[in-house]
């Protein structure tokens, strides 16, 4: 597991219900949107997260020094989940190489979001980990 | 879309509009209660002065599957500062799926002064009208419940299977596939356990969100929704009727529907659905 995502869900462990919704929140606050340069709606579906009710799209650039650069885009008005999941992957990934970003597992939803996962949106929130997971084991194999 | 008045429903004073709670955010007989599937959501901006009423830790007992008692309601209502009087006002996401569902649940203790907002969470999103995070507190009040009483709104196992025998109007209100089998769950939904897939026999299969105006989550007008229901389905308003869904909470937008708005005065919601009913041993299944 990535140190910095390591350290962000033992954090979100110690707080309790109303801290981690704070801190959900606080991310979804801090959401940038995939900037112009790398995409423009309508936005490609093979960008596309496959069952995420929030329509989310995930882009990942590899550096000249290999580590990768993540970019999000969430559709839904109501994608709050999605977008606070989107901003956490980019903070704590973006920058890694992509061989240790490839180990992340789909798991740390339900670490991060306890409580405030609901059955519609963890399905989802995983398949956003998933294709973050997948983009970077094909940029570690090329 | 036309005004809600003039949509020909059977009880158009279940509804209320956006214009209508933008009007009485500052009513203190109106209680606004937001309930959602997504838990964030409240906290992330609600309508001004809304409570949150959430189903699985507010309005479902914690142990037993089954809904609070009356003092869990009086509790509940004493918290959201809810007297008698009080019109609660129910909106959510989903197109107002758990509003519904929670709209449902008050019936259960006989708070008839309720009314669901039409067009949901989204409609107020759309016409860029305010939210707030600000958390309301409103003085406690000492209301006082009647016991639940499920009868008349609520069926069980039991009552489904006299109704089947009867060959009673049945809708099954998930989507088509869980309705032939082909599918456990909802589409992108975890599979919560049914042991077997497909319907109750001799149900109509009616997905809840065609009930739906897609673009801003209004409810359809009541010629659109008899076409659908009446016409297409050949269900009647003076049939004794059974809703279902996996767990009561999709079926519950349906009871609204049919009750509220086409006047079904003898419906009922079978919230033990196809998590029970795909689980119960010998009951009869079609696909």
């Amino acid at each position: 597991m990535p140190e910095k995502l390591d350290e962000l869900i033992d954090t979100f462990q110690m707080f309790d219900p109303a801290d981690r919704t704070s801190m959900l929140l606080s991310y979804a606050d801090q959401f940038k949107e995939v900037p112009p340069s790398i995409a423009t709606r309508p936005f490609p579906e093979s960008h596309h997260v496959p069952q995420c009710e929030s329509d989310a799209y995930v882009w990942a650039l590899k550096q000249p020094d290999s580590t990768m650069k993540f970019y999000f885009a969430v559709e839904n008005p109501s994608g709050v989940s999605a977008k606070a999941l989107a901003a956490i992957l980019d903070k704590t990934l973006s920058g890694l190489p992509a061989k240790e970003i490839a180990t992340v597992n789909c798991d740390i939803v339900e670490k991060i979001f306890r409580q405030n996962i609901s059955m519609g949106k963890g399905m989802g929130l995983m398949s956003m980990v998933n294709a973050v997971q997948a983009l970077a084991r094909r940029a570690s194999q090329s | 879309m036309a005004p809600i008045e003039q949509r020909g429903y059977a009880h158009p004073e279940a509804l209320v509009s956006t214009d209508w709670v933008e009007q009485h955010l500052k009513d203190p007989k109106v209680r606004l209660v937001e309930s959602n599937e997504d838990t964030l959501l409240y906290s992330s901006g609600h309508v001004p002065g809304a409570v949150h009423v959430d189903w699985t830790s507010d309005l479902n007992d914690q142990i037993r599957r089954d809904y609070i008692t009356r003092n869990g309601f009086e509790a509940l209502m004493s918290k959201i500062g809810a007297e008698k009087d009080t019109t609660v006002v129910f909106y959510g996401d989903k197109n107002n799926w758990w509003a519904c569902y929670a709209f449902w649940v008050f019936q259960l203790f006989g708070h008839t002064n309720a009314k669901v907002m039409d067009g949901g969470r989204v409609k107020w999103q759309k016409e860029n009208r305010s939210l707030s995070r600000d958390v309301p507190s409103y003085s406690k009040t000492s209301y006082k419940a009647t016991e639940r009483t499920d009868t008349p709104h609520r069926a069980f196992r039991d009552d489904v299977m006299g109704h089947l025998k009867k060959q009673g109007q049945l809708v099954d209100v998930r989507s088509p596939e869980e309705y032939a089998g082909t599918r456990m769950h909802m589409p992108d939904y975890p599979n919560e356990g049914a042991l077997r897939g497909g319907h109750i026999p001799g149900a109509k299969s009616i997905p809840w969100a065609k009930a739906i105006n897609p673009d801003d989550g209004t409810f359809k007008t009541a010629d659109e929704l008899k076409k659908l229901y009446c016409e297409d389905n050949k269900l009647s308003p003076k049939n004794e009727t059974i809703a279902y869904c996996r767990i009561g909470e999709r079926s519950s937008h349906t009871w609204f529907a049919l009750k509220y708005l086409l006047g079904f005065d003898n419906i009922r919601n079978y919230d033990g659905s196809w998590t029970e009913w795909g689980n119960l041993v010998g009951v009869p299944i079609e696909k």
